[in-house]
């Protein structure tokens, strides 16, 4: 009987095995890729803000304290954005003629507010509680970095749920004292292990990864 | 849908004669053993996906199985779109982004004021919770305060001033009101009307007083098309005057209801409730005993395995400074021991769940309960002949041992004469100023109020109505049938209305002005017992609504007055101008204006004239406000709608209600067309057979059959009010019931999520208690599980573990849980079609039993929400992890892992979750957005959920006392449905903290768990009902 197949139908097939899963693993890479880049997760990304606003300069040069601005950070779970009132305490008396600070000015002169892009902008399904956090020692840079040095703000990490899992699994890695919640310059010493687990046992925190604390 | 068989009704009877029939039953679908209900039992998600119906065919299968595949991960790879944040130019102070601000504030209905708290999130008010400290709220709430949000949101609600139907301004109508006046005034007021519902507001009073006394000629009329006449005609014929009458039900032993649904209806009710089931709050100090249930309170059993869960260490002895408790928390302790139980006697002809609660329900028609009330009244005043009514001896024995501290109630469908009566007894057994006070009426100018309306249609009809301004109340669709108020409204020339939503009457009316919502407004109202509160505004109108009072501020002649200067005005003129400020702030603050309840007064009642008997004639019409959207004014909201009415669990319809006997006699069924003929005008409703309603009486609810209610109320239901007559409001004899062909689907939740008659309720009276505490306990399968029987570890929890009792003799069964629950969680509308598919969303649930035969049966009403059990049997069959235990013991549901096999659903013993089988919340009406709790995720399609015991509120609460290094204190947590509960029935704590009060309702001997027997060992219990009956009728 002859043979169905040619005998090229051998090569073909190994052929088209290996390209499959070869394929098949690219295509694999390609979604990781994606999935951590930063064209999804926005990871250092700077995004276009009605003024570019300088952390660096506020922060660094000016000597300004993060709670001057994002005032609920320490009572709400909303950090606070600062109302055009705030940026104006300064600048009705400082760079008052600056055509970048035009849009400021004129949020305060007709009453409508400025519109910011959300820089880090957690899932509708996440309940994030700033001031919590504060309270039990995980200080700002932790999760943002070091915005101090942002000349225009981006996101540091990629607020995935695993990144925040680190933490809530194993807080004594990250948490500070709590006079040390806003020094952004803040270095973990030699003996974090030793002075986190320390600190865990004196802010009373607990490794809470049940559902609820995050997701209702 | 497919046609339904006819219920064999003869078997029914059978089987409830018989002693094999169930002790209790839902329904007589249950008990007929119908092929559809038991299809619904066998089938929980019914009617599914009908797309499946050609045989299935490989091809189809892996091409359907690869598309969805594909789909679904490419739906996963989406890029969080751009979003903005948009801070306050100048931040308003005490405004904290993230954290709400309560302000007190009132809504009144029927004049009636009730002191509320709503929460509002940056300016949006999102929750509405009873103000403590209103006399009339104590911090309950009920289903309309709660719906009330939704309407204020409501993208049907009025949004322009229309003239004619075409959109014009409020600056014309007002211009357009002056001239109005400018030519009443020439006539001295003459041909001048205003026509509102029943005032009690003093600022509105002392307005249209003003008006009145400028423009003598001027009338001012009232109608309530749902309100209190017959109390109003019956204080007239006791004492010759009207008075509020105010009833202490904390001082009273024994209730006589003569048809009145005090608990759930009416002035005061909320007061009424609490102060009812604290009165049947039987508590011993015999705590629970059995062996097994030692474990949950003395700690747990070790497992062989490290347990799955461990909170760090307890911090007792870490908190530093004085804990901070809120004040309502420290007056909680152990509950006091209380042995006795008040006795309650109903007589009504239609369910109630007043009834409900009764110790001894009498079923009566309507017209009879005159004639029992009367016998009742000569049995008090000395041994009688035997009368008609043999229980009659036995009930005046018992009031006469309880002088002083019994109440006789007359509900507000008896005619003025029963209301008289009921005084007049108060009177002799010396009930007035003990259980019953009198005060002068809270209502600004109490009139007859048909009177007053027949009057205005008289004059419409006569001419000698030039202008007329209606104050809302939508008489075009609520008056009586008989005065033909729109046709006499086309003879005024100048009509102008003011109402919430362009309504039937709006359609009749040359202007036509946006109301604003309660939520919107400045004003004032009166509560039941005359104590004053400020209806403060949450929010500018949203659609440019106006209050009343500007309405009548322009037809005063000062048109540029806000409400709020008009509302501070009048109380500037009556208070301390120097202290005026404070007292107006405290008074903003507080939610009640101090010293403003009314004082008692001394009236004395006469004995009514001798009772005419008129026996009523064939069958008899009753007309009733509907149970969940009253006369009609909530027809448009769609929580009320969807609400399960307390006594038959029906949504989306009214029907007409008749007795099972009855029901044979004429060879009707549930769900077939009748035609009502009632003094010579018809009426094609459904039929809905009501075990426990009296024989040739038919109950028919009003508020349905709206033409222009908005796009969720109208054409739902039929217009009961085309029967309604200005002589007969509350119905009368001479009815005929003609059936016709069609037959209706209605949509009732009774049958779904049942439990298929298992021991649920368990009941005892009050002697069987005492001779037993542990009653609950009798059956073998009742008893608890052993837990070392158990082949799992069990859980350990050194922090919090929060827990639930429900008691329910305390529960009344009303449905403020439901719609609370519904408010706070961001639970949406399904629609009739869908609950009549069994996929309503309520995470709570009152279940209703019956016991006994269906011409008088006993009713049980049982809330049921997600059990939180110990070893929950969704957990163990989530395939995704999307349902697990957490470290204080809910039983989290995660809608973000869960990809919807509703496997947890089909092992809930329970049945108490939900799923979403279509988008059934509204994403897309942005005024609906508005409303939301921010703090509860809005679920989407394909996603089940359930009760979490609030757990975004058990966030809060642990946030806050985290930060202050302290343990949550006893009562700081409140549920939405606990918090809601008039009755307090809902208890929630830790039972971890054994001084707890839930703790300790859980070591009380009434306690038991449903469905102990599956070793579920859920968290919510349930403390048992009890009866406490008369001796004497009972062995009779």
């Amino acid at each position: 009987m002859a043979q169905i197949f040619h005998r090229s139908t051998n090569t073909i097939s190994k052929v088209s095995i290996i390209v499959g899963a070869l394929g098949a693993g690219l295509l694999l890479a390609f979604a990781y890729a994606m999935d951590r880049g930063a064209y999804i997760t926005d990871v250092k990304v700077v995004k276009e803000q009605p003024v570019p606003f300088s952390h660096k300069h506020h922060v660094t040069d000016d000597g300004i304290d993060c709670r001057y601005c994002h005032t609920s950070v320490e009572t709400s779970s909303f950090a606070g954005i600062p109302a055009t009132e705030i940026c104006m305490s300064c600048h009705s008396q400082i760079w008052s003629n600056a055509a970048i600070l035009e849009p400021v000015r004129a949020s305060f002169r007709t009453g409508e507010s400025l519109e910011w892009t959300r820089v880090h902008d957690l899932p509708d399904f996440v309940f994030f509680n700033h001031s919590i956090h504060i309270n039990k020692g995980i200080g700002c840079a932790t999760c943002h970095g070091r915005v101090d040095q942002m000349p225009l703000t981006y996101k540091e990490n990629t607020l995935y749920m695993n990144w925040c899992i680190q933490c809530h699994r194993n807080p004594e890695k990250f948490v500070r004292p709590r006079d040390q919640v806003f020094n952004m310059a803040y270095e973990p010493p030699a003996n974090q292990e030793e002075l986190g687990k320390k600190l865990v046992q004196e802010y009373h925190i607990q490794s809470l990864t049940d559902c609820y604390t995050c997701h209702r | 849908m497919k046609e339904k068989p006819a219920l064999d009704l003869v078997k029914i009877r059978t089987r409830l004669e018989s002693a094999q029939g169930p002790l209790y039953w839902k329904s007589l679908e249950e008990l007929a053993e119908t092929e559809d209900f038991k299809a619904f039992l066998d089938d929980e998600f019914a009617e599914r996906s009908t797309d499946w119906q050609s045989p299935a065919n490989r091809r189809n299968f892996l091409k359907l199985m690869s598309a969805s595949l594909a789909f679904a991960g490419v739906t996963a790879c989406t890029k969080q779109p751009k979003e903005t944040i948009v801070p306050y130019v100048r931040q308003p102070e005490e405004f904290i982004p993230g954290v709400p601000l309560f302000y007190a504030t009132a809504m009144q209905m029927g004049g009636v004021g009730t002191g509320l708290l709503a929460t509002s999130h940056l300016g949006r008010p999102t929750k509405i919770e009873g103000n403590p400290d209103h006399p009339g709220s104590l911090g309950a709430s009920d289903y309309f305060h709660q719906a009330s949000i939704l309407t204020m949101y409501d993208p049907d609600r009025g949004q322009a001033v229309t003239n004619n139907g075409h959109i014009s301004s409020w600056v014309a109508f007002q211009a357009a009101l002056s001239s109005a006046r400018e030519r009443a005034a020439i006539k001295n007021g003459d041909g001048l009307r205003i026509l509102t519902e029943t005032v009690t507001s003093p600022t509105l009073t002392a307005q249209i007083q003003g008006i009145l006394k400028e423009m003598p000629g001027a009338k001012w009329h009232q109608y309530e098309a749902c309100g209190r006449h017959n109390a109003f005609k019956g204080a007239m014929a006791a004492f010759g005057r009207p008075v509020n009458a105010i009833y202490h039900f904390d001082q009273a032993d024994v209730i006589v209801s003569l048809d009145a649904d005090f608990l759930s209806c009416g002035p005061g009710n909320l007061l009424y409730a609490r102060q009812f089931a604290d009165k049947r709050r039987v508590m011993t100090n015999v705590t629970h005993t059995p062996q097994p249930k030692e474990n949950w309170q003395e700690g747990y059993q070790e497992g062989p395995d490290a347990p799955r869960h461990n909170q760090s260490a307890s911090y007792a002895e870490e908190a530093t400074g004085p804990v901070h408790l809120p004040p309502q928390v420290q007056a909680q302790g152990k509950p006091a021991e209380q042995t006795t139980q008040n006795r309650l006697y109903v007589v009504e002809p239609s369910p109630s769940p007043t009834g409900g609660m009764a110790d001894h329900h009498f079923v009566l028609r309507r017209s009879e309960v005159e004639a029992w009330a009367a016998e009742l009244s000569a049995a008090i005043g000395g041994p009688s002949g035997a009368g008609k009514f043999k229980e009659i001896a036995a009930i005046a024995k018992d009031l006469q041992a309880h002088k002083g501290s019994s109440i006789m109630i007359a509900g507000a469908h008896q005619p003025a004469n029963v209301h008289a009566l009921a005084h007049a007894m108060n009177h002799s057994l010396g009930n007035v100023g003990k259980t019953v006070t009198y005060t002068d009426p809270i209502e600004g100018n109490p009139t007859d109020q048909q009177q007053s309306l027949a009057d205005l249609v008289a004059d419409m009809n006569a001419g000698k109505v030039d202008s007329l301004l209606m104050l809302g109340g939508n008489p075009a669709y609520s008056a009586p049938v008989d005065l033909n108020f729109a046709a006499a409204l086309k003879k005024v020339p100048w009509r102008g209305y003011l109402g919430l939503f362009p309504d039937e009457t709006a359609a009749q009316s040359v202007w036509y002005v946006p109301e604003a919502h309660y939520l919107e407004s400045w004003g004032d109202v009166r509560g039941f017992d005359g104590t004053v509160s400020f209806v403060q505004p949450l929010i500018a109108p949203l659609y440019g609504g106006k209050t009343a009072i500007e309405v009548v501020a322009t037809l005063a002649g000062q048109p540029d007055k806000t409400a709020h200067d008009v509302v501070r005005e009048h109380w500037q003129a009556q208070a301390n101008a120097a202290a005026f400020d404070i007292f107006w702030k405290k008074a903003l603050h507080d939610g009640v204006v101090p010293n403003t309840a009314l004082p008692a007064i001394n009236v004395t009642a006469k004995a009514p004239a001798a009772a005419e008997s008129k026996p009523a004639q064939g069958m008899e019409l009753m007309l009733r406000p509907d149970p969940t959207i009253w006369d009609g004014s909530f027809a448009n909201n769609g929580w009320l709608q969807e609400l399960p009415k307390p006594q038959n669990k029906m949504t989306w319809d009214n029907a007409v209600w008749i007795s099972p006997t009855t029901a044979q006699k004429l060879n009707l069924n549930t769900e077939d067309m009748v035609e009502l003929k009632y003094q010579g005008r018809t009426v094609t409703a459904p039929v809905w057979i009501m075990p426990g309603h009296a024989n040739d009486s038919a109950t028919v609810h009003l508020g349905f059959g709206r033409t222009r209610a908005g796009h969720v109320g109208s054409e739902v239901g039929f217009n009961a009010y085309l029967l309604r007559t200005s002589a007969e409001p509350d119905g009368g004899s001479g009815l005929e019931i003609q059936k016709v062909s069609g037959s209706h689907t209605f949509a009732t939740t009774q049958h779904s999520q049942t439990m298929e008659g298992r021991d649920l309720v368990r009941t005892a009276t009050l002697e069987e208690y005492k001779k037993n505490p542990q009653y609950v306990d009798e059956k073998e399968e009742q008893k608890p599980i052993p837990t070392w029987m158990s082949l799992y570890p069990d859980y350990r929890y050194e922090g919090y573990k929060w827990g639930m009792t429900i008691d329910l003799n305390a529960c009344n069964g009303c449905g403020a849980c439901v719609a609370a629950c519904q408010s706070e969680n961001n639970i949406p509308v399904v629609g009739k079609v869908e609950v009549a598919r069994g996929r309503h969303m309520h995470w709570i649930r009152v279940d209703r039993y019956f016991k006994g035969n269906w011409d008088n049966p006993e009713l049980y009403y049982q809330p049921i929400n997600c059990m939180q059990c110990e070893n929950a049997p969704c957990e163990l069959v989530c395939p995704v992890a999307a349902t697990v235990h957490s470290g204080d013991g809910l039983n989290q549901m995660v809608y973000n892992r869960c990809v919807g096999t509703r496997y947890c659903s089909n092992n809930c013993p329970y049945k108490v979750r939900r799923f979403n089988f279509l988008l059934y919340s509204d994403w897309y009406t942005e005024s609906l957005k508005g409303g939301r709790n921010p703090n509860v995720t809005v679920r989407s399609r394909g996603v089940m959920e359930k009760c979490t015991y609030c757990v975004q509120r058990i966030n809060v609460v642990k946030i806050e006392s985290e930060k202050q290094n302290r343990r949550i204190a006893d009562g700081e947590i409140n549920p939405a449905c606990s918090q809601a509960c008039p009755a307090q029935a809902i208890v929630f704590g830790d039972i971890n903290d054994p001084k707890s009060r839930v703790a300790q309702l859980k070591a009380q001997a009434r306690n038991y768990s449903l469905l102990e027997e599956l070793n579920t060992r859920p968290r919510t219990t349930y403390l048992g009902r009890l009866r406490n009956p008369n001796p004497e009728i009972e062995k009779g």
